[in-house]
């Protein structure tokens, strides 16, 4: 990242803390050893990762570190947690329950079960991207096996109600008996290090998570699976994860994992405050400086570090572009801006049409975000707005009819 | 997302950007959906010059840099010169596009010739090789090769 760039993409990716490089920089030097290995190096290898299991168990409340199988990514996770769930009770049911806003990880892995026979209830959300307990109490089934719902939404930051939900599991469960369980899974990817997060509280089986957006390194995830939970490999191999997870560690990855779990969770507190202010500020700020600007998302359960806002009648990825020129990253709902065809499914399932989609702009905090960058940031995009209003058709039709829907072709 | 220098020259300082009062045609197209919606002003004299081209785009830098270019392709241009435009004059103009934007060009094209529609039905007239715009749609040739998080 260039000197002097305001990086608001946290959500993203985060930087890796000096703190966590230099736990991990032995195990890429000095002791390169397979934790598998005999010899006194290996060994220690070894024990670095289990602390940083214990480390990361702390983290989200799970009362011990071998609770905790690491993978490859936040995605690896989330893909053996729901996969290897739904084939392994296919015997006894067929139907999964998730939301219609969760990650592509999910949402990708939930179609790709829907082809080989699942029967997956994608929950509707509200306004502000939230499901709605009722509607997954409703939803529930006698062939139910899974619901996975993630915590956090990693567009519009809407927390969802996961303690209602596994208080309301827990009773389901209570009158199904054992070996009919629903197993919960959430995809906490963007919450773990930024919110409180309590396996028991919440009831929770399974949870994903990934190391590089609480800085931590890239090609990192881990899986919480509660004990007694029988969850077979995702990755067939070696006997790594106690027959888990095949794969030789990441044994640097892990050790970073671990120490950045353990600085974000003592953190965790003073900076969810201090972003949560941040974020309250600018978005106030913001949508009374900028006309037709809306916020996305729930506005008080949301993420400290996370603002969506969606500006009318201009697209995302310009916003981005002019942004860019002075030096700041964000990101944007825009289909332009990820490669495919559609906007924010996540914007779209919240009812947004589809031009207020494209034209949403996500800022996501980290720690380094000040106010002082909000500032600068409050200075400029009244600008970049006015300047792709005054380029903009939907603009012009909306001054001279005060409606765009013919424009569209809406009816 | 990688663009040319000259794309991103015409994104940020855009030529023609602007409304053109009383234009002889104007042609709107793209749709919401895909997120570009190009409107291209032409003012045509009466031997059938184009003497003046203006736009507005909604849409991501490549739209914005395609439709600006595709009114400086056009300008002195005569309707039959114009009708023959292509999308590759406004992709090679630019330095070439990322494949997943070759979109924007093509919708870049629709919208000239959705302006010269307009001119023939407010003239009355029948031009050649010209064919009435589609509604609101548009073929799209995205990839999917890019996505982040």
């Amino acid at each position: 990242m260039k000197q002097n760039t305001i990086y608001l993409d946290n959500a993203a990716t985060t930087a890796i803390r000096p703190e966590v490089l230099d736990a991990m920089m032995p195990f890429l030097t000095g002791n390169f050893s397979n934790p598998s290995s005999i010899y006194s190096a290996a060994t220690s290898a070894k024990v670095a990762m289990d602390e940083a299991r214990e480390k990361i168990a702390a983290i989200i409340g799970a009362s011990r570190g071998n609770e905790i199988y690491f993978t490859g990514s936040g995605s690896e996770s989330v893909n053996w947690a729901i996969k290897v769930i739904a084939e392994a009770n296919r015997d006894r049911g067929n139907h999964i329950i998730t939301s219609a806003v969760e990650h592509h990880a999910v949402l990708y892995t939930c179609q790709y079960l829907e082809k080989i026979g699942f029967d997956v209830t994608f929950l509707p959300v509200d306004k502000f991207g939230m499901i709605s307990t009722a509607d997954l109490a409703a939803a529930i089934r006698p062939e139910t096996i899974l619901v996975t719902v993630m915590m956090a939404n990693n567009e519009v930051g809407t927390i969802m109600p996961l303690e209602e939900i596994g208080a309301h599991l827990k009773e389901v469960n209570a009158t199904r008996g054992r070996e009919n369980k629903i197993f919960f899974h959430t995809d906490a990817i963007q919450a773990v290090g930024h919110i409180p997060v309590n396996v028991d509280a919440l009831g929770m089986d399974l949870l994903s998570m990934s190391a590089h957006k609480l800085y931590g390194p890239k090609g990192m995830g881990a899986l919480y699976v509660r004990r007694g939970v029988k969850l077979p490999p995702l990755i067939h191999g070696g006997g790594q994860e106690r027959g888990r997870r095949g794969g030789t560690e990441n044994v640097a990855g892990i050790v970073g994992m671990g120490a950045a779990a353990h600085l974000a969770v003592a953190e965790l507190d003073a900076e969810a405050a201090r972003h949560t202010k941040m974020r309250d500020d600018f978005i106030d700020k913001i949508t009374k400086a900028i006309p037709y600007s809306h916020l996305n998302g729930h506005p008080t359960k949301r993420l400290p570090g996370n603002v969506n806002i969606t500006f009318e009648f201009i697209e995302g990825e310009g916003m981005l572009l002019l942004l860019d020129a002075k030096g700041i990253s964000a990101s944007s709902g825009s289909a332009c801006t990820s490669g495919s065809l559609d906007p924010s499914h996540v914007l779209i399932a919240s009812g947004l049409r589809h031009e207020l989609a494209h034209g949403s702009l996500r800022l996501s905090f980290g720690r380094e975000t000040t106010k002082d960058d909000l500032d600068k940031l409050a200075e400029i995009l009244p600008q970049i707005v006015e300047r792709l209003r005054s380029m903009s058709p939907l603009w012009e039709e909306f001054q001279k009819t005060g409606n765009i829907d013919k424009l569209l072709g809406y009816k | 997302m990688q663009y040319s220098e000259k794309v991103m020259d015409y994104f940020m300082n855009p030529r023609n950007m602007g409304e053109i009062e009383n234009a002889s045609g104007v042609g709107t197209v793209g749709n919401a959906k895909c997120g570009d919606i190009m409107k291209i002003y032409l003012d045509i004299d009466d031997e059938g010059v184009i003497r003046d081209a203006k736009f507005k785009t909604f849409g991501c830098g490549a739209a914005i840099a395609t439709s600006s270019i595709a009114t400086e392709l056009v300008m002195g241009k005569t309707i039959d010169e114009a009708i023959g435009f292509t999308n590759q004059a406004v992709t090679e103009a630019l330095d070439g596009l990322p494949p997943v934007k070759v979109h924007c060009s093509l919708l870049a094209e629709d919208a000239v010739r959705a302006a010269l529609w307009d001119y023939s039905q407010k003239k009355g007239i029948t031009l050649d090789g010209l064919v009435p715009p589609s509604d609101h749609d548009h073929d799209h040739h995205h990839d999917f090769d890019d996505d982040d998080e």
